[in-house]
């Protein structure tokens, strides 16, 4: 190899390297937005890689679609909108890099962040310090607006302990007579979190129910069998367990080939997103759950037609239902575009800036397919929760939820300044009469 | 005349990093990082001279910024932290290394995986203490007892970090240099002959490693005190991957390299998660490969190059 061709290759690279930290250099639009932006841009955080992005991948294709669809419709107060994705998966230091990136150097003017709930509790006080408005669109802590107050944070969905409380009112409800109970959750932050509010809520409505079993097999574990034995052996009433994506497969799975299925009653809170894939093979008459009130077969969604031409567009691209992640980011967009006609019509046609679109989310009433959302003075959305029985139609090739209980959002959300936990302990059992009778079909 | 030439590339290197973040404001916090893991790396590059490679620095990383997480609420300032991290991720180091500096090679590296995964299963497992995955919140500690604005701290935290950077870099070089740090090499080139002379090749690697430990601690407090969030995610095997990817990315010939391959990883991590926000693994991985296949010295020994010198010893 000659001297000059290791040269000019180098010099090659030395000028690659120029050009990129050139364009780096200097940002492509600053701060400061009083005026009516070109295109309206919109960060969202979602996995792109690894187990989650089972959730990740479909809210991205619903993002691209409802995009594709505003912008058909002439934007957002006549601003084309356009969204930039970031992969959670490589973790927090990569993650908040990128979130300061977006909001500093690419200019977005609303973020959304985060599936997992660890992301979702890194970028919230970055949303305080950048004063950037950040929609949490999917994921479920009850630390985020418990712990700390996030003026420019908003959540556009339920959260951990309505989609955990729902499903065991839905149990005490429709089942009262269970005695044992069994647990296998993810061993991780969700999968212990999810355990402490049913365990707390369950012991103040229905004390003396005993746990013969607490099993916390890892994340992505492929092999249940050692569980799926104990839990045999156990003979628990009820087994509670809130698997997600591909573990919650692999569970049921390896259950029903056991009959698990046959000798307890599963409560499943998360179940929806996995029901496509498991097909017949998902037993019918447990309690499954979908983080919120969007089924396909919702009993009587506000707006049916929406909520039909939704999912058809989604089936017509992916060639699959939408799960509950698209929902998700399906209300977040919703969500954003409410606020910005609230803040633009409060501005008489003006354009809003951060603070200005900030004030337009709180206390924002929006509309879902299937019905409407409010966000509650600290940012927490009021989202409805529905859960029924895993049963079969002719009209879906998977299972769906009969005898379905609508549950209005703040009869199962900690009310404002309340930490979780201690509300729950508060609960009495004549909760029970208030919850709605089951719609039959 | 080397050393001279070293001492104005840093130089060049501390004012290319100013400038940088003077003019993008979000590269403050993606260059915090890069110059805390290449603090890191290098007590990578202290054991590469020894010829070891260690898949298990995480845990001191982790350990560092851990030290912070739960300290930060009742001791708020980051310059009592720093050094109390590295005091802690040094003890672990002198813990471990007492068997660890025992083994070489692929057993090296394997049991120093092995003690970071437990680490981590330890951070995921005893939830009540940690949070789990979920991770611990770090409040913005106060610096040389000030209480900063946000945007202040986080140029605290990279003039910190850079600070802190170029000590350790002095450090590093001043230590190869000494006769620990000649007897390093000697663990790699023929061990027996260090134990000929008299010299313990056992304390020799011990010392290397609890000096590498201290600086992972400190290179995960500057991390933790920056993200302001803490999951466990940090004492995974793949942080570790990402240390020895840096190292190898940078060269291991001089005490530069890992900075100018921390720096270089995170730009390209960057650059290529806002390109392609699927494909940013693939990109990494090709840039990795382009390095080992055409500049087996790391970025550092290409540099040497350019500059018309030998390239710097490959690792």
């Amino acid at each position: 190899m000659s001297t000059q061709t290791q040269l000019s290759r180098r010099g090659a690279l030395a000028v690659a390297a120029g050009a990129v930290s050139g364009s780096l250099l200097w940002p492509g639009s600053g701060s400061a937005q009083a005026q009516k932006p070109a295109e309206l841009k919109v960060g969202i955080t979602t996995f792109l890689s690894g187990p989650a992005s089972v959730f990740g991948v479909p809210a991205r294709h619903t993002a691209e679609m409802l995009f594709e669809e505003i912008n058909r419709a002439g934007g957002i107060g006549g601003v084309p909108v356009r969204a930039l994705f970031v992969d959670e998966a490589p973790g927090t230091d990569h993650l908040v890099g990128e979130f300061r990136r977006l909001v500093q150097n690419e200019g977005v003017h609303v973020m959304f962040a985060s599936i997992s709930s660890g992301s979702c509790l890194a970028c919230t006080p970055l949303s305080d310090e950048l004063r950037k408005t950040t929609i949490l669109w999917d994921c479920g802590t009850q630390r985020i607006f418990e712990e700390g107050r996030h003026p420019y944070a908003f959540r556009t969905q339920g959260y951990a302990t309505p989609e955990v409380l729902a499903p065991l009112l839905y149990l005490l409800k429709t089942r009262p007579d269970f005695r044992t109970l069994a647990v296998i959750n993810q061993d991780y932050a969700w999968g212990r979190d999810s355990w402490e509010i049913w365990k707390t809520a369950m012991d103040a409505l229905k004390p003396g129910v005993r746990v013969v079993a607490e099993l916390f097999p890892r994340l992505g574990a492929p092999d249940y069998s050692t569980e799926v034995t104990r839990l045999l052996a156990a003979r628990p009433d009820v087994i509670y367990s809130t698997h997600w994506g591909g573990d919650l497969v692999t569970l049921v799975r390896q259950a029903a080939e056991r009959r698990l299925f046959d000798r307890s009653t599963f409560v499943l809170p998360v179940a929806e997103a996995s029901l496509q894939i498991l097909g017949r093979t998902m037993p019918a008459g447990h309690i499954i759950g979908t983080r919120g009130d969007h089924w396909n077969n919702h009993p009587r969604p506000r707006d049916p037609a929406r909520l039909s031409r939704f999912v058809e567009s989604y089936r017509r691209r992916q060639n699959e239902y939408p799960i509950y992640p698209c929902h998700h980011m399906y209300q977040a967009i919703s969500a954003m575009q409410a606020a910005y006609e609230k803040a633009i019509a409060a501005k008489g046609g003006g354009w809003p800036n951060d603070q200005e679109l900030a004030a337009a989310f709180r206390g924002l009433e929006f509309a879902t397919p299937t019905s409407t959302i409010t966000l509650r003075e600290d940012g927490q959305g009021l989202e409805d929760q529905i859960v029924g029985v895993s049963s079969f139609t002719d009209r879906f090739p998977f299972a769906v939820p009969k005898d379905m209980i609508i549950f209005p959002a703040a009869m199962v959300s900690t009310p404002v300044g309340q930490k979780s936990v201690d509300w729950l302990k508060t609960l009495k059992p004549d909760l029970l009469a208030q919850v709605p009778a089951p719609i039959a079909g | 005349m080397r050393r001279g030439a070293e001492i104005s590339l840093a130089l060049l290197g501390v004012a290319g990093v100013l400038a940088a973040a003077w003019a993008a404001p979000w590269l403050r916090f993606v260059l915090t990082i890069a110059l805390a893991k290449g603090i890191a790396v290098l007590g990578i590059l202290l054991l590469l001279r020894a010829g070891q490679v260690s898949f298990g620095h995480a845990l001191y990383l982790s350990s560092g910024a851990y030290v912070v997480a739960f300290l930060a609420p009742s001791l708020p300032e980051a310059l009592l932290l720093l050094p109390l991290a590295a005091l802690i991720a040094g003890l672990i180091g002198l813990v471990a290394g007492l068997f660890l500096a025992r083994y070489r090679d692929i057993f090296f590296g394997m049991l120093n995986l092995a003690i970071s995964m437990v680490f981590y299963s330890l951070l995921e497992k005893l939830y009540e203490l940690t949070r789990g995955t979920d991770g611990i919140r770090v409040e913005p500690p106060r610096v040389a007892g000030l209480a900063l604005t946000l945007e202040a701290y986080v140029w605290a935290m990279l003039l910190v970090a850079l600070v802190l950077a170029v000590g350790f870099g002095m450090l590093v070089r001043a230590y190869l240099a000494s006769p620990m740090g000649q007897a390093l090499a000697g663990i790699k080139t023929r061990e027996t002959r260090l134990e000929f002379m008299g010299v313990s090749a056992r304390r020799v690697l011990l010392a290397a490693y609890v000096l590498s430990a201290l600086m992972g601690g400190v290179a995960g407090a500057i991390v933790g005190m920056t993200t302001r969030h803490v999951t466990p995610l940090l004492a995974y095997w793949t942080t570790s991957g990402e240390l020895v990817f840096i190292a190898i990315l940078g060269g291991a010939g001089g005490a530069l390299g890992p900075f100018l391959g921390a720096v270089t990883y995170e730009l390209v991590r960057v650059y290529a998660a806002a390109a392609f926000a699927e494909a940013w693994q693939a990109i990494l991985g090709v840039v990795l490969l382009l390095v080992i296949l055409f500049a087996p010295g790391g970025l550092w020994g290409m540099l040497l190059g350019l500059l018309g010198r030998r390239p710097g010893r490959a690792p």
